[in-house]
């Protein structure tokens, strides 16, 4: 498996099919006992590299409550830069930096407990931006949130990898969240699966079922029209496709 | 019940007081409180009176929140008086019953009295008018000059950091594990202590297993942002001395030796002895 700078790649899997592993992996938190893992160059076996790693290499977890250090929403953005010794002055810019980019300055003397689902993981990406990391890893980080609270982060990923060329690696259960992803890969009991676009792996829609996973509503749709009869491309994603199609 | 203690509470007003440097705070509140155990007349506790009210009236927090947390030690200042007014030998001025009150008891009692009100109050000034933050950075850098402490002395203010961001996680999730056990059946109301303890079981099982995981997860999500211990770490937020800190430090030196020089006052004040 190989990830190049600047891509977004979906990962998905049944429960137990190694997706937090595998990002626990690329974050050096746990060593392959097989095999390497390289990130940039660095192998994550070799304990020099470490801190390096995690720092090139950012991770964002489920739970937004269990990842926030710091009382105040602003010292827990400077907790990564602090801890990788950048002199105050800097940690105050980057900081800074890192909660306009997630749109969450207005809240940067807030107490984390007082702030949404959403607004909470938004912080944790903060906190992860201001190490200045080249790849930003998802492990589920919508999997807690209601609706809008993934919208809102979803949006942020989005726009981190699109405007500021930043390598995402997201791992979800909500199909509709890497429906836009450069690459997906499908991981089931520790295995690569199936790996290709959004398209290309969505259109198998009876392979993915056999694994136990979801397609996109659309896509759903689409598979069951042509089992009536309907002709119909296999490969409608969005509602707006949808439309499209039903209406040629 | 939890809100009316007031000790360890915030209590932004943005005075003077609470500007100062928290180091400066906790030197002095220290220091007052040794001093405290110095005082041998009530000249001594006229002054501490006087020191504290014009802090107080600097901090301008409500002196009636200061007094809400001498409440909760109503009790224990009740005892202290009982105990020391009855017990202490000497001579006597009144008697009620089989117990004497002795003028050295009468002494005694109120000294206690007003030590533990003074403590309360000092120590609950420091921390109503700094910022848990600003306290912990402050323990941070005092710790670092007692010695068998100073090797934890990051690891301590650390610990004392994630406590305060998790008690209003833990808090909300007490609420809610006692909301799930009440739809369950679970009473928490009524019956006797023994009986109430008890029913708290399906409270705190829950709860310390859920407390276990966030420190799992914590700790990983620590790790995964290069967290090593103090070694090499900056601060994005640091300490700086500023003017108004040394004053402030040299005006409370002198009102430790002022205290100090009231116990060679000789001319007694209300007790002739």
């Amino acid at each position: 498996m190989h990830i190049e700078k600047g891509e977004f790649v979906g990962i998905i899997g049944h429960n137990g099919s190694g997706k937090s592993t595998l990002s626990k992996l690329l974050n050096a938190i746990i060593f392959p006992t097989q095999g390497d893992v390289m990130v940039s160059g660095l192998n994550t076996k070799d304990h020099e590299n470490l801190w390096t790693i995690r720092q090139t290499a950012g991770m964002v977890f489920q739970n937004p409550d269990n990842q926030l250090v710091a009382t105040i929403v602003e010292e827990d953005v400077a907790f990564g830069p602090e801890n990788l010794g950048v002199p105050p002055q800097e940690i105050r810019e980057r900081v800074d930096r890192a909660l306009a980019v997630v749109e969450m300055q207005a809240y940067a003397h807030q107490k984390p407990h007082q702030l949404s689902g959403g607004q909470k993981q938004r912080i944790a990406i903060a906190g992860i931006l201001a190490m200045e990391p080249e790849c930003i890893i998802f492990d589920e980080p919508t999997a807690m949130l209601d609706p809008s609270g993934r919208r809102e982060v979803m949006e942020t990923i989005r726009r981190l990898n699109r405007d500021k060329d930043m390598t995402v690696i997201h791992i979800t259960h909500f199909m509709e969240e890497i429906v836009a992803a450069d690459r997906i890969i499908v991981l089931d009991k520790g295995k690569v699966v199936m790996e290709g676009e959004p398209r290309m792996i969505f259109r198998q829609v009876k392979r993915l079922k056999e694994i136990g996973l979801d397609v996109p509503q659309m896509t759903e749709l689409a598979y069951e029209l042509r089992s009536e009869g309907l002709k119909i491309d296999d490969d409608v994603l969005s509602i707006e496709e949808m439309v499209n199609a039903l209406c040629q | 019940m939890l809100k009316d203690v007031t000790i360890g509470q915030y209590y932004p007003t943005g005075s003077v007081i609470h500007k100062l440097d928290p180091r400066t705070k906790i030197l002095f509140t220290t220091a007052f409180v040794v001093m405290l155990f110095f005082l041998n007349n009530l000249w001594g506790y006229l002054a501490t009176f006087l020191i504290l009210a014009t802090i107080t009236l600097l901090s301008r927090i409500p002196v009636g929140y200061i007094i809400r947390g001498i409440k909760g030690l109503v009790l224990i200042i009740m005892l202290t008086v009982v105990l020391n007014l009855f017990m202490t030998p000497g001579t006597a001025v009144a008697t009620l019953g089989p117990l004497t009150v002795t003028l050295e008891g009468l002494k005694v009692a109120t000294y206690m009295a007003l030590r533990l009100i003074f403590l309360v109050v000092g120590t609950s000034i420091m921390t109503l008018t700094t910022s848990p933050i600003d306290l912990t950075d402050g323990m941070e850098w005092c710790m670092r000059f007692i010695p068998f402490i100073r090797r934890y002395a990051h690891e301590l203010a650390m610990m004392m950091s994630i406590a305060l961001r998790f008690i209003p996680t833990l808090m909300e999730e007490t609420e809610r594990i006692m909301k799930a056990q009440k739809a369950r059946g679970a009473n928490f109301e009524t019956g006797n202590i023994i009986s109430r303890a008890k029913n708290l079981t399906p409270i705190l099982i829950p709860l310390f297993i859920s407390a276990f995981r966030r420190a799992d997860e914590l700790a990983t999500a620590m790790e995964a942002r290069c967290y090593r211990g103090g070694e090499n770490r900056t601060r994005m937020k640091q300490l700086i001395f500023e003017f108004r800190d040394s004053a402030s430090l040299v005006l409370m030196v002198m009102m430790i030796v002022g205290l100090y020089l009231t116990t060679m006052i000789q001319i007694p004040l209300v007790f002739p002895i």
